[in-house]
């Protein structure tokens, strides 16, 4: 017999034998040894029950950050107008070199293409998820957005809600992707991007108008309800210095955001039978003034626009 | 040199193994859980974890007023119901589908913005403690214009 093949078949038996090794040292946790002297199956009980006891307070905690779509969806209901020209222009994609300045961008340009998407701009959308694409391409974020999405994308171009669809889809492949390898910081970076891009969309549309009983004012307040858990976020990845880029500056928001008082009344669910769906009844007020208001639009606008430049 | 790329090979192959079981949570949350958003919209965020019997988890969310949402918390097959629970941000508990029998959706509409928590707890099959078995669960939530 051909001696290489000989050498062949031992290394293949030896890369069995270590497989087999490896995938039974991943489900060692949770099976108790079989085998083994009794001292060894003692220290396991007593093992047993203080990993029962680990896991009876153990506790896994997750931030949920809005997302482009839910950003842009928000503004849109509040009676939010299509106004191309806040848009970040695509031009500007060519300038965007680092990962932060791609991570941000990306959040940004899905936006964009969510807010273009709702208002049925079907030429808007199309250069926006190619801008997209092209900082996902640039993260490394693989099939986040690939030709097939594009080309689905151009199919339905005249169905909202396809287009909707395929936009979640895309957020959800580049979110699972970095967080599989331990880059939630890049993720949560995105979804900072894509929030402030939204509030500068929002505060730009209220212009001159009265803040009082203004909607897209209350969407601009309710955003304050997000802003900490950013904080958490981010904080839990300081080590990454873009991550304690972007912390600095959503830390600078919340000082004005510090400023606005929302009160909550309790909340009473009351649940419809025929749909089945619950109402939380309940009452909120806030104290916004025009000084604040102006403040936050400053700062938004600043901030925005060195994400962009 | 045949060797070696037979050893960089099953390196590359045990390092994957986890990622591999990330993978597999991914396309549970997208294949599974995603689809029983329907009507609702995804609103395009990523949360599924591999987790343990016994275990629990806490989702920190905001709600914006004016806004039908569906919360679904879906658990793989080899774990038993998965328990959750919605709580604002006065500790009121407002919704808890071990009274539901453990239905794994919920819908709801604000009438005020505001933070909740999502509480997921993955209980303990029948008492056993020995071999906890371990899954993917998944929280996702959709939302649909007034």
């Amino acid at each position: 017999m051909n001696k290489n093949l000989l050498d062949s078949g031992k290394v293949l038996m030896l890369l069995t034998l270590f497989l087999a090794a490896g995938v039974s040292g991943c489900n060692s946790g949770t099976k108790k040894a079989s085998d083994g002297n009794a001292e060894e199956e003692e220290f396991m009980a007593v093992m047993d029950d203080e990993t029962q006891q680990k896991l009876q307070t153990a506790k896994r905690i997750f931030y949920s950050l809005p997302s482009p779509i839910e950003t842009a969806k928000i503004l849109h209901s509040a009676g939010a107008t299509y106004d191309e020209s806040l848009l970040n222009p695509i031009q500007n994609q060519s300038g965007y070199i680092t990962n932060l300045d791609m991570a941000l961008n990306l959040g940004i340009y899905t936006t964009d293409l969510s807010y273009a998407s709702l208002f049925d701009q079907s030429q808007a959308t199309l250069s926006y998820i190619e801008a997209a694409k092209n900082m996902a391409d640039g993260l490394n974020i693989l099939d986040a957005i690939n030709e097939e999405t594009i080309q689905r994308l151009e199919d339905n171009i005249n169905n909202r809600e396809i287009i909707i669809d395929i936009i979640s889809e895309t957020l959800l492949n580049s979110s699972s992707y970095l967080k599989e390898r331990g880059l939630e910081s890049t993720a949560t970076i995105i979804l900072v991007g894509g929030w402030v891009e939204g509030l500068y969309i929002a505060t730009q549309q209220v212009g001159n108008d009265p803040i009082e009983n203004n909607k897209i004012v209350e969407r601009i307040i309710d955003q304050k309800l997000s802003v900490d858990f950013m904080i958490k976020l981010l904080k839990e990845a300081e080590d990454d210095p873009d991550a304690g880029k972007v912390l600095a500056d959503v830390q600078n928001l919340k000082t004005t955001f510090d400023k606005i008082e929302i009160t909550l009344g309790e909340n009473t669910p009351v649940v419809d039978p025929e749909t089945n769906v619950t109402t939380l009844k309940s009452s909120s007020s806030h104290n916004l003034t025009k000084p604040v208001f102006d403040e936050l639009v400053n700062k938004i606008t600043d901030l925005r626009n060195s994400y962009i430049s | 040199m045949r060797k070696g790329i037979l050893l960089v090979s099953l390196v590359a192959l045990l390092v994957s193994l986890p990622t591999s079981a990330n993978a597999q949570c991914k396309q549970f949350a997208k294949k599974i859980c995603k689809v029983g958003l329907t009507p609702y919209q995804h609103d395009g965020n990523y949360h599924a974890a591999l987790l343990i019997e016994g275990e629990e988890a806490e989702l920190y969310k905001t709600f914006y007023s004016d806004t039908d949402y569906r919360i679904g918390v879906c658990g793989a097959g080899n774990l038993s119901d998965i328990e959750f629970k919605i709580v604002d941000s006065n500790g009121k508990v407002l919704y808890n589908n071990r009274y539901e029998d453990f239905e794994w959706k919920w819908d709801f509409r604000l009438e005020s913005s505001q933070q909740l928590k999502i509480v997921v707890k993955v209980p303990v099959a029948d008492g056993n403690i020995e071999e906890p078995a371990e899954g993917c669960v998944a929280i996702m939530f959709g939302f649909k214009d007034d």
